[in-house]
Parts: C-alpha cells; sequence; structure tokens
C-alpha cells in the first residue's frame, strides 16, 4: 500500500513537473554540438564584432556602460517598458544609438544590430528569462487564427509541438537561443526574422520589422518561457 | 567589416600526440549561381584557398568550392611535434585575404 502511495506521488510529481523545452532539445546531437563549443557556433563570430562597436561610436557604448556585466541579465528581461513604450532589446539598443549617439538606427537584420544584439545576449547566457510586462496582446496574436492557411501560432507549437512538419521537428518555440545562426539562413538571424518566416510560412501577411505586433508577439513567447534559461547566441537547423 | 575567425588549437600537447584544430571564418561564400530580385546574377564572391602551416611547413591545405556554405569551418588532425605557431592563411575571389595565428607548447 505504501508503496503504491509512493508511486502515485511520484506519478503526480512527473505531470507537474515543468514540460517546457526548449529548441535546442529538438535539434540534433550535431547541431547541438555546433552550439554548444564557441569556436564551432559561427553566431561567435558576430559577438567578435559586437564586442568591437561595443568600444566603437562617439561617444562609445562602453564608455557610458562602464564595464559589459551591467549587462548581464539585460536580455533576458526584454520586451520591457522603456521612455513608455514596450521595446524589445534591438529597439533599446536603437534607442541609445539615436539619443545617446545621435547617429543612424541600425536597420533589422544590419550586421552592426545583430552583433550588438548578439554580444548583449551572450552576457545573459545561463540566466532564466524574466519579463515583466503584461503579454495579453501577444497571447491574442498567438492564439489568432490567420493566412491563407488559417493556422494559429498556438496550434503547430502548442498542439503539435513535437510532431513534424516536413523536414523539421516543431519546436515550441522558446525564444532562449535569439539571436541564432540558423544553418538554413547561412547567417545570423533576429526572433523577428524567425517569426516572419512562421507567418510566411501559414501564407499570412508578416508583420512589419519592429512593429507593435511583432514586439507584443515577442513579449508574450518571452513570458510563456518565463523561468528558462538563456542560451543564445544558438544555432537552429 | 573585417574577416573573423575563431581557432581551436590545444595550448598544450604531449610530442607525438595526435591533435585536432578548427577554424571557423566569417565569409559570406557566395556562389556567383544566385539572381538578385531583378535578375541580375551575383557575381560569385568564395574564399578559393585555405592552407595551415606549423613552425613555417605547411601540414594542412584546402580548395574551396560554391558549394561550401557561408562562414567554412574546417577541422582536422595534425601530430604536435614541437613548441611554436600554428599559422591560417585563407584568400579568395576580390582579393579576400585573411590570416590568424595560435601558439602551442610541446612537452
Ligand atoms: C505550420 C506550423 C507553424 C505555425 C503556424 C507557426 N510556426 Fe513557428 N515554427 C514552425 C516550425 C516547423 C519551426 C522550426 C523550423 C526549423 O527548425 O527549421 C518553427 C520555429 C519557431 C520558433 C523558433 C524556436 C526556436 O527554438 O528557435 C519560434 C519562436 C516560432 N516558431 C514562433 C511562432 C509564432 C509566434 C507563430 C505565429 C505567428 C508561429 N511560430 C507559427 C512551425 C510553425
Ligand atoms: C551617453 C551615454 C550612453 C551611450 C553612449 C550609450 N548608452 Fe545605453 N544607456 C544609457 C543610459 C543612461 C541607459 C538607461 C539606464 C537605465 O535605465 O538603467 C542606457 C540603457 C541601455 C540599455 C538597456 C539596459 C537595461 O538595463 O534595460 C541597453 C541594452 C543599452 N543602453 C545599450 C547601449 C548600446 C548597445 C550602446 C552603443 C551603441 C549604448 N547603449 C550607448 C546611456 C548610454
Amino acid at each position: 500500500m505504501r508503496v503504491f502511495a509512493l508511486l502515485l506521488a511520484v506519478a503526480a510529481s512527473l505531470v507537474h513537473a515543468d514540460e517546457r523545452r526548449s529548441g535546442y532539445e529538438f535539434m540534433s546531437r550535431s547541431t547541438q554540438a555546433m552550439q554548444d563549443d564557441d569556436t564551432s557556433n559561427p553566431a561567435m563570430l558576430w559577438v567578435l564584432d559586437g564586442e568591437a562597436l561595443w568600444q566603437a561610436g562617439k561617444p562609445s557604448c562602453a564608455s557610458c556602460h562602464s564595464n559589459m556585466s551591467g549587462m548581464k541579465g539585460v536580455a533576458a528581461r526584454y520586451p520591457a517598458m522603456s521612455s513608455g513604450r514596450l521595446m524589445n532589446l534591438e529597439q533599446r539598443i536603437n534607442l541609445c544609438r539615436t539619443e545617446k549617439q545621435h547617429a543612424k538606427p541600425y536597420a533589422y537584420e544590419s550586421k552592426e544590430l545583430l552583433s550588438l544584439t548578439a554580444y548583449i545576449a551572450l552576457q545573459s547566457r545561463g540566466m532564466p528569462i524574466a519579463v515583466k510586462d503584461d503579454a495579453t496582446k501577444g497571447k491574442a496574436l498567438y492564439e489568432q487564427r490567420q493566412g491563407q492557411l488559417n493556422m494559429s501560432c498556438a496550434q503547430c507549437h502548442d498542439q503539435y509541438a513535437g510532431h513534424r512538419l516536413a523536414g523539421s521537428t516543431i519546436p515550441q518555440a522558446h525564444p532562449t537561443g535569439y539571436p541564432v545562426y540558423r544553418l538554413e539562413w547561412q547567417t545570423l538571424g533576429s526572433l523577428q526574422r524567425r517569426l516572419r518566416n512562421c507567418l510566411v510560412g501559414i501564407r499570412a501577411e508578416p508583420y512589419g520589422y519592429g512593429s507593435p505586433e511583432m514586439v507584443e508577439l515577442e513579449l508574450y513567447l518571452m513570458s510563456r518561457a518565463r523561468g528558462m534559461k538563456m542560451d543564445a547566441p544558438g544555432v537552429r537547423p | 567589416m573585417a574577416a573573423r575567425a575563431l581557432l581551436r588549437v590545444p595550448q598544450r600537447a604531449k610530442r607525438g600526440e595526435v591533435i585536432e584544430i578548427r577554424a571557423l571564418i566569417s565569409h559570406i561564400m557566395e556562389t556567383g549561381f544566385r539572381h538578385s530580385e531583378r535578375g541580375a546574377s551575383i557575381a560569385r564572391d568564395i574564399i578559393t584557398d585555405f592552407r595551415c602551416t606549423y613552425n613555417g611547413a605547411e601540414i594542412f591545405r584546402a580548395r574551396f568550392y560554391p558549394a561550401i556554405a557561408a562562414n567554412p569551418f574546417i577541422t582536422f588532425t595534425t601530430i604536435a611535434t614541437e613548441s611554436g605557431t600554428l599559422r591560417f592563411e585563407w584568400s579568395g575571389d576580390n582579393e579576400f585575404t585573411a590570416s590568424e595565428s595560435a601558439a602551442i607548447s610541446v612537452e
């Protein structure tokens, strides 16, 4: 009887165990190995550029943010409210670019913006995702059917996560590793680029880069992944 | 921005030991077979040659072709013979050249 009770307790704890899996866990061993080693993870090439950019510009990022340890955990809590507006990390970087450096903002997916984002994201490696703001709007977008295929993000990433779509395994869409080096892209890309790919996949008109919808979706994905560990910059198939 | 490279060379090795070497470099490796949205062909821009020397002697050489993915990653093994420097050189289209070195100490 006691054994039976114990088994029940074990079963109950299994049900309550965290069933969230990062995209990393859905990858092949060889792709995981590529991400694990900083000398084989191509995203680290962008980190080197980010490190150089951090010291460049007038005044340089480094001159105000005296040491990089101040950027620890920052990527794990964006998108966040800043200057009265919900902003993702790229937009926050560009805010310093325009307001503090009085320079032109970097374009989305430009080498500069990706490099700085990757360098800052790396400082949060291993830290739990900790966004705070209300993600109700993003949740509604996530659950809304759209596109010619009339599908929602939730259908693939909640209902069919772990199943296969053509050659790929559908992950749970936890944005722990962004920006990522995607082998298919042969380059580093932002979370928004990834989301645009998913939207095009269901033949929906993708939201624009930096649009409020994109940032709300990012916030919702980060809030679903709250507590999961950051592993940016990652590698994806 | 200049090309970036990442190397993995053991800092220390025993004489006669087989060591694994890895070299990753940033490069677009544009195949020359693609067309722009307006139909113009995009010129080939690839790395064509990779060379590694160990205290001046060539120990590995490779030719690259358009089918090699962007940011080429090379891994090979060699035998640790003496302390010194491994030098890596890449060259290619549009007078592309890059080089990096790493020191190894052999006991
Ligand atoms: C038809 C199914 C489908 C729909 C609908 C879909 N996705 Fe995806 N999504 C995928 C697949 C498949 C991948 C993985 C692709 C790969 O590994 O190459 C993916 C990848 C992702 C990733 C990357 C996860 C990681 O670990 O890197 C995120 C984030 C994501 N999707 C979010 C979304 C959002 C947000 C929406 C709605 C706007 C959406 N997806 C709609 C199939 C879908
Ligand atoms: C003239 C000084 C100055 C310069 C130059 C500057 N920043 Fe900032 N930055 C600030 C201040 C002040 C804040 C707000 C700090 C706060 O809210 O805690 C800030 C905030 C940030 C944040 C958000 C931090 C957080 O905790 O939420 C990021 C990311 C950032 N800066 C990145 C950069 C980058 C990248 C550059 C270079 C392109 C740069 N900054 C250049 C002064 C500067």
